[in-house]
C-alpha cells in the first residue's frame, strides 16, 4: 500500500464518520455540512476526470452542475403540481424519485456536453478554458431570462425527492445516498484511469501525436471523457439541488465553475481523492472563517494563495508526495 | 405625551417580560456583508442593532452571518443557525432569490422568519405562511406607488425600464398595474449591466414625457451618471431603491430633483423617526437608508412581541407579532391577513440637505393604507 | 432620427469596445510575454477606480485622480508581480488560475476594509461635461468621445512602443522565445515586472475613466474581466492587434445586439414576448459570437504564430 492509498482510505472514513460523530455530539448541523462536502466532492470528481486525467481545463462545468440541479428542480416541480412535462408527441410527467432524476440529469448533461465538447475540443490551452466558459455563460444568461422556472429567483423544491426504501428527509439517510454515489464515482474514475481508455486519455494529454500514431483518435477519447465528466457533475448538481431544496442560476455562474476548479487544485490535481480532500478542506474553511469574521473572504484568499505557492500538488500531494504516474 | 407614554409602556413591557420569561429570544441574521451588495446588508444590520441598543433590550441575542449574496450559502447558514445555534427567529435577507431559497426551509423547520427587505410575490400569495412576516413591503409596492403617482400627475407617455429578472418584471408589472397612459418604451436590461448608453439613446428617441426605472445599487448609479451627461432632459422617477441613501452619495448632483416612491423617508414626521434618524447619524456617522429603517422596525417588532409572549410558545408569539404593537419609524404600521404591511407610500424628492448631503424629502403621498395585490391568494 | 439613433449606438459600441481594449491589451501582453493567465486583472481595474475617486474627493481634481489611478494600479501590479506572480511563471495554467482567483478575494475584501461597503462618488471633470452636437443631428456626451480618443491614443502608443522602441523589441523577443532573450543578456525579471506594471496601469486607467461613468464599488472588475477574456480569445491571445479588433467587435456586437434584437424579434413574434427573449438573446450574443469564431478559427482571429 502506498501512502496515497492509506490517505485515501483515511479521507473516505473521515467523511463517513463525520455525520455520525456529529449526531453523537448533538451537533446535527454537521450532517448537512458533511453532505455538502460529499456533493461538492462528487461534482469535482466529475470535473477531475476531464481536468485531472485528461488535462482538459473546463471553466464551464457549472453549466452541467446547474443543468443537473434544474433537472431535479423541474421534475420535482412537475411531480408536485401533477402537471405533465410535455404532452406531445407522448405524455411525460415529472418525477420525485431520485434514481429517475439522476438518470434524466445525466442524460441531459450528456446531450448538452456532446456538442459543447465537439466544438470546444477543436481548441486547446487557454482557448479551451475560455470557450467552455462561453458556453456556460450562454446557459447562465438563458436561465436568468427564462421566466417559466423562476429565472433569477430560482426554483424551490418543496419536498426533498425520495429514494426507494429510504426516508431522504432524515439527514443521515440523505448523506449516505450522496456518499454512496461519491464512492461509486470514485470507483468508476479509478477503473477508468487504469483502463486502456484511461491510459489513452492520459497519453493524449502528454503527447497527442504519439497517440494518433498508434491509431487512436485523441479527439474521440477526449470527447468521451468530457461527456462522462459532465454527466457525473450533473448528478452532483441534482443532489445539490436536493440538499438545499432550491436551484437557481447561481449554480450556473462562472464563480461556481471556478470553485470546482479550486476544489480540485486544493486537493491535488489528477489525484483520485483530490476532489474529496479539496471539498472537505474548502467547506471547512468557508464554514469556520465565515463564523469568525465578516471578512472571511480575505482570509480564504490568503490561505488559497498560500496553498498554491507553498503546497504544490494540493493536500494529497503534500501528504502523499508526488504521484507515481501522470 | 407620546414618547413618555411609549417609554412607560416599554418599561412596563420589559418588567413583565423580565418576570415572566427569563429565556431570551435568539435571532439569526443572515445578510449580505461582502461583495457588491454589502451596503444594503450593512444598513439592515446597523438599523436592527441600533433599535436594540436604543431600547436597552438585553433579552434579544443576535447572531449575524454574511451570505455573500449566494443562495446556497444562505441556506447553509440558516440550517446552521437553526440546528447548531438553536435560534428562534431568522431575519436579515436582502434579495428575493435568497429569500425564496431560505424561507421555505426555515418555515419547514418550524421557525419564524421576519423579512426586513425582500418581499417576493409567492410568499405574499399562495405560498404565504403563518410564521412568515414581512416587515418591509411586498416587492411590487414601491413600483405600484410610482405608477399611481405617474397616473395622478397625468403623464401621457412613459418610458419604463428594469433589469431582466423576476424582481424587474414584477417592478414593471407593478408600475403598469396603476399607470394607464401610453408606454412609449418598455426595456429590460441585463442584470448587473453598467453601461446604459444604448438605453439612453432609445429614451432620447422615444419622445417620452417621463422615465421610470428600477435599477438598484451600482446599476442605478451608472445609469444616473450617464443620463446626466447625455443631454437628455426628460425627467426621471423610480422606486425608492433607485434613489436610496446608499447610492445617493455616489450619484451626486445627477440625482437632484428625481422623484421616487417609498414607505419611509428620513424627514417623515413622527417622533420615533426623528429619534431614529438622529441616533443613527450619531452612531454610524451617516444618514440611514430605507433598508436601515426596515431593519430598525424589524428589531422593534421582535422586541415588542418578546415583551408580550415567550418565543417558545409559538401561537402566543405569533399573535404578538400579528398585533404589531411597536413604535414604527413609518408612523403607523399594521399587518394584512397575509402578514405583509398595510402602509402609506410617499413620493420623495432627492435634495441636498443643510449640510450639503444628498438625501430625500417627502413631496407628496401616493397611497394611503395600501395593501398588496396578492393577499387574496393567501390561505392561511 | 433613425439614422441619428443608429450612429449614436454605433459610437456607444465603439466607446465600449475601446474601454475593453484598455483592459484586454494588458491581459494579452501579460499572457503573450509571460504566459500567465491573470484573473486578478479586474482587481487592478478596481484599484484604479478607487484611487481616482479617493484622490479626486480629497483634492477636488479629477485629473490628479487620473494620475493617481495610473500610479496606484502600476504600483499594485508591480508589488503583486514581485511577491506572488513571479513564482507562477513556471507553473501550469491551473495554479495560475487558483492563485489569481485568491488574489481577487484578497483585493476585493481588502478594498472594502479600507473604503467601506458603500459606492464612492466620482464625477466627470467639468471640462468634459455635457453633450456635443455631431453632424447628422447626433447629440453625444463629450466624455464618451474623450474615452474613444484616449483609447485610440493608447492603441497607437502601444503600437509604437512595441514596434519602435527597445522595450518593445524585448517584449516581442519575449513573446517569440523566452530563453533567447535571457541568453542575450536582457534582465528578464525586470522586463516582466515592467510589462506587468504596464498592463496593470492600463487596467487602472480604464477603471478610473469608467469609474466616472459608472459606480465605483467593490466587485466592479469581475464582469469586465470576463469580457476582456472574451476579447483576447476572439482576437488571438498575445496579439495587440487582435485585442483591438476583438474589443471593437465585442463592444459593437453587444451594444447593437441590445439595441436591434428586441426590435427585430418584435416583427416576428410580437412585442410582448420579444422584449424578454430579445434581452436574453442579447445577453448571450457575444458568447455565441465567440463560440462561432473559435469553432472556425480555434486560435482566434489573429493567432500569434505557434
Amino acid at each position: 500500500m502506498t501512502r496515497e492509498t492509506v490517505l485515501n482510505a483515511i479521507l473516505a472514513l473521515l467523511l463517513l464518520a463525520l455525520p455520525f460523530a456529529a449526531i453523537e455530539a448533538g451537533e446535527p448541523f454537521y450532517v448537512t455540512l458533511a453532505t455538502r462536502m460529499a456533493v461538492l466532492a462528487l461534482a469535482a470528481a466529475g470535473l477531475n476526470l476531464a481536468l485531472g486525467f485528461g488535462g482538459l481545463v473546463s471553466f464551464g462545468h457549472a453549466a452541467f452542475f446547474g443543468i443537473g440541479g434544474y433537472a431535479a428542480g423541474i421534475l420535482a416541480a412537475h411531480a408536485f403540481n401533477a402537471e405533465p412535462l410535455m404532452t406531445w408527441p407522448f405524455e411525460i410527467g415529472g418525477s420525485d424519485q431520485m434514481p429517475v432524476i439522476w438518470l434524466v440529469a445525466a442524460l441531459a448533461c450528456g446531450v448538452v456536453a456532446l456538442p459543447i465538447g465537439a466544438i470546444s475540443l477543436r481548441t486547446s490551452g487557454v482557448y479551451f478554458i475560455m470557450i467552455t466558459l462561453a458556453f456556460a455563460q450562454m446557459i447562465f444568461y438563458f436561465a436568468i431570462s427564462w421566466p417559466s422556472y423562476g429565472g433569477q429567483d430560482g426554483l424551490s423544491i418543496t419536498l426533498r425527492n425520495g429514494f426507494p426504501g429510504l426516508n431522504t428527509m432524515v439527514p443521515t439517510s440523505f448523506f449516505l445516498v450522496c456518499y454512496g454515489l461519491l464512492m461509486a464515482a470514485l470507483l468508476l474514475s479509478w477503473r477508468l484511469r487504469d483502463s486502456r481508455f484511461g491510459a489513452a486519455l492520459q497519453a493524449a494529454r502528454q503527447n497527442e501525436a504519439r497517440v494518433a500514431a498508434v491509431g487512436i483518435d485523441p479527439l474521440k477519447i477526449r470527447l468521451a471523457a468530457f461527456v462522462i465528466s459532465a454527466m457525473i457533475t450533473g448528478i452532483a448538481g441534482a443532489l445539490f439541488a436536493d440538499l438545499t431544496r432550491f436551484v437557481s442560476p447561481s449554480m450556473l455562474s462562472w464563480q461556481m465553475s471556478g470553485e470546482l476548479i479550486v476544489l480540485i487544485i486544493l486537493g491535488g490535481t489528477g489525484r483520485l481523492f483530490g476532489p474529496v480532500a479539496g471539498a472537505i478542506l474548502f467547506v471547512m474553511l468557508e464554514f469556520v472563517l465565515g463564523g469568525m469574521t465578516d471578512r472571511w473572504q480575505f482570509f480564504l484568499g490568503l490561505i488559497l494563495l498560500g496553498v498554491v505557492l507553498f503546497a504544490r500538488g494540493g493536500v494529497v500531494g503534500l501528504i502523499a508526495g508526488r504521484p507515481r504516474h501522470g | 405625551m407620546k414618547p413618555l407614554f411609549a417609554a412607560a409602556a416599554l418599561a412596563l413591557g420589559l418588567s413583565v417580560s423580565g418576570l415572566a420569561f427569563a429565556e431570551p429570544v435568539k435571532v439569526g441574521m443572515i445578510t449580505t456583508l461582502s461583495g457588491g451588495g454589502a451596503g444594503l446588508g450593512t444598513d439592515v444590520r446597523d438599523g436592527f442593532m441600533l433599535s436594540l441598543k436604543m431600547s436597552g433590550n438585553k433579552d434579544i441575542e443576535v447572531i449575524t452571518e454574511d451570505d455573500a449574496m449566494k443562495p446556497e450559502i444562505a441556506v447553509q447558514i440558516a440550517d446552521k443557525m437553526i440546528q447548531s445555534d438553536k435560534v428562534d427567529v431568522l431575519t436579515g435577507i436582502i434579495w428575493s432569490n435568497l429569500a425564496m431559497a431560505v424561507v421555505p426551509s426555515v418555515l419547514a423547520q418550524g421557525k419564524f422568519y421576519l423579512s426586513p427587505n425582500a418581499g417576493p410575490s409567492p410568499l405574499a400569495g399562495e405560498k404565504c405562511d403563518k410564521n412568515y412576516f414581512n416587515v418591509a413591503y411586498q416587492n411590487d409596492n414601491f413600483h405600484e406607488a410610482a405608477g399611481n403617482y405617474a397616473e395622478k400627475q397625468g403623464i401621457k407617455k412613459m418610458f419604463i425600464m428594469a433589469p431582466n429578472y423576476p424582481a424587474g418584471t414584477d417592478s414593471l408589472n407593478g408600475f403598469k398595474r396603476f399607470y394607464k397612459g401610453e408606454l412609449v418604451g418598455e426595456v429590460y436590461t441585463k442584470l448587473g449591466q453598467t453601461d446604459y448608453a444604448a438605453e439612453i439613446a432609445q429614451i432620447r428617441a422615444s419622445g417620452a414625457d417621463s422615465v421610470f426605472f428600477f435599477l438598484p445599487g451600482g446599476m442605478g448609479i451608472a445609469f444616473m451618471k450617464q443620463y446626466a451627461q447625455s443631454g437628455v432632459e426628460i425627467p426621471v422617477m423610480g422606486p425608492g431603491f433607485s434613489f436610496s441613501q446608499d447610492v445617493l452619495g455616489a450619484m451626486g448632483d445627477a440625482a437632484l430633483g428625481a422623484k421616487n416612491t417609498a414607505s419611509w423617508s428620513p424627514d417623515l414626521n413622527n417622533p420615533k423617526n426623528k429619534e431614529f434618524v438622529a441616533a443613527f447619524k450619531a452612531e454610524y456617522n451617516r444618514l440611514p437608508s430605507i433598508y436601515a429603517a426596515q431593519g430598525f422596525d424589524t428589531a422593534s417588532l421582535i422586541a415588542s412581541a418578546a415583551a408580550k409572549a415567550d418565543v417558545k410558545d409559538a401561537d402566543a408569539f405569533r399573535a404578538a407579532l400579528e398585533a404589531a404593537e411597536f413604535d414604527s419609524v413609518r408612523g403607523k404600521f399594521a399587518f394584512n391577513t397575509n402578514h405583509h404591511p398595510i402602509q402609506d407610500f410617499f413620493v420623495r424628492e432627492v435634495i441636498k440637505d443643510a449640510d450639503g448631503v444628498m438625501t430625500n424629502k417627502i413631496a407628496a403621498t401616493s397611497f394611503v393604507d395600501h395593501e398588496d395585490a396578492y393577499a387574496k391568494d393567501c390561505k392561511m | 432620427m433613425q439614422t441619428a439613433l443608429f450612429i449614436e449606438q454605433l459610437l456607444n459600441g465603439i466607446q465600449f469596445g475601446v474601454m475593453l481594449f484598455l483592459m484586454a491589451a494588458g491581459l494579452t501582453l501579460i499572457f503573450g510575454v509571460m504566459g500567465l493567465i491573470n484573473l486578478a486583472h479586474g482587481s487592478l481595474y478596481m484599484v484604479g477606480a478607487f484611487a481616482c475617486a479617493s484622490v479626486a474627493a480629497a483634492t477636488g481634481s479629477f485629473w490628479l485622480g487620473l494620475v493617481a489611478s495610473l500610479a496606484a494600479a502600476a504600483a499594485a501590479g508591480a508589488i503583486v508581480e514581485v511577491t506572488v506572480i513571479r513564482r507562477l511563471y513556471e507553473r501550469d495554467h491551473l495554479d495560475q488560475v487558483l492563485a489569481t482567483f485568491a488574489l481577487i478575494l484578497i483585493f476585493s475584501e481588502g478594498t472594502r476594509w479600507l473604503f467601506g461597503s458603500f459606492p464612492l462618488y466620482l464625477n466627470i471633470p467639468s471640462l468634459l461635461q455635457g453633450a456635443v452636437a455631431l453632424p447628422g443631428g447626433v447629440h453625444y456626451p463629450l466624455y464618451r468621445l474623450a474615452i474613444i480618443g484616449v483609447g485610440l491614443g493608447v492603441a497607437l502608443g502601444l503600437y509604437l512602443l512595441i514596434g519602435r522602441t527597445r522595450l518593445g523589441m524585448r517584449i516581442r523577443a519575449g513573446e517569440s522565445d523566452r530563453e533567447m532573450i535571457g541568453a542575450l543578456g536582457v534582465d528578464i525579471s525586470t522586463l516582466y515586472t515592467v510589462v506587468f506594471a504596464l498592463g496593470a496601469a492600463l487596467a487602472g486607467l480604464a477603471g478610473a475613466m469608467v469609474g466616472a461613468l459608472q459606480s465605483v464599488e467593490v466587485g466592479m472588475g469581475e464582469p469586465v474581466l470576463i469580457l476582456a477574456f472574451v476579447v483576447i480569445v476572439i482576437g488571438g491571445i498575445g496579439s495587440i492587434k487582435g485585442a483591438f479588433v476583438g474589443a471593437l467587435l465585442v463592444g459593437i456586437t453587444d451594444t447593437m445586439g441590445r439595441f436591434l434584437l428586441p426590435g427585430m424579434l418584435a416583427a416576428v413574434i410580437g412585442p410582448a414576448k420579444a422584449s424578454g427573449i430579445g434581452a436574453a438573446l442579447a445577453s448571450m450574443l457575444i458568447y455565441i459570437v465567440m463560440a462561432l469564431i473559435l469553432a472556425f478559427r480555434p486560435k482566434g482571429l489573429f493567432a500569434a504564430q505557434g
